[in-house]
């Protein structure tokens, strides 16, 4: 059984609640959405190394000599 | 800590591990929130901390974020989502008993415009590969915020992480 905890900060107790099945389905929701966008960000990333190399080729500079002019 | 912070509420994840930590019924009494949390996950699906604020899991997250590993730096941004990103943390893969730390700091929290957010956190890991990672985030809703929940993209919190949350009054 999965739970939660809960804090009513209007009293400090806490409560730890089994998840409902609407609940369960959000987990689930969430667990789409943040693969979702893990997946987009490393998309961008890979994108973007795959320009810089082609720059840096472009400009006859290795990785280190890139970093040395902007450092 | 300031004379101005006060602890509202904590909680710690016991044994068995929580899929969540939710602090409710947040009082509109303080002009700031700040949640002060030490996590660790229990598999190693996520790094990241996610939350949600007043049960709202519609397309009203947005942020954008910096975030350095040792060895490169990534800046990144999503607008709609419908998960708020709330900073890096500790996985299984981490060394052993060693916790991220994050704080998430939310100004004006009971005001009337929409809710931004800023988050300062690091996964500790005694190794090659641990991040940095700052969210600069905004919250598409005009509503107080009275509750704040603490999850993850994917899988459950580990035991003993732990989240206190303070108010923070401006005299």
């Amino acid at each position: 059984m999965t739970t939660k905890l809960v804090v009513d900060c209007s009293t400090g107790v806490v409560e730890e609640v089994a998840l409902t099945e609407e609940e369960l389905a959000q987990r689930e929701v969430d667990r789409i959405a943040f693969e979702a966008a893990e997946a987009a960000r490393l998309a961008d990333e890979a994108e973007k190394a795959a320009k810089k190399a082609e720059l840096l080729a472009k400009l006859g500079l290795t990785e280190d000599d890139a970093k040395l002019l902007l450092s | 800590m300031p004379v101005t912070y006060k602890k509202i509420a904590s909680v710690t994840v016991g044994a068995g591990g929580s899929a969540s930590m939710a602090f409710t019924s947040i009082p509109s009494t303080y002009t700031d929130l700040i949640l002060k949390v030490s996590v660790r996950e229990e598999s190693t699906n996520s790094y990241e901390l996610a939350m949600d604020v007043n049960g709202l899991t519609t397309a009203i997250y947005n942020w954008r974020l910096l975030q350095g590993s040792g060895s490169s730096a990534i800046s990144d941004q999503r607008t709609s989502q419908t998960i708020g990103q709330a900073g890096v943390l500790s996985s299984s893969n981490s060394t052993a008993s060693t916790f991220g730390n994050i704080e998430i700091y939310f100004p004006n929290y009971s005001g009337s415009t929409n809710k931004c957010y800023s988050v300062d956190s690091v996964g500790e890991n005694n190794g090659t590969l641990a991040y940095a990672r700052l969210v600069a985030g905004l919250i598409s809703t005009t509503s107080a915020i009275t509750s704040i929940t603490l999850k993850l993209g994917s899988g459950d919190l580990d035991q003993y992480s732990t989240a206190v949350l303070y108010g923070i009054s401006k005299s």
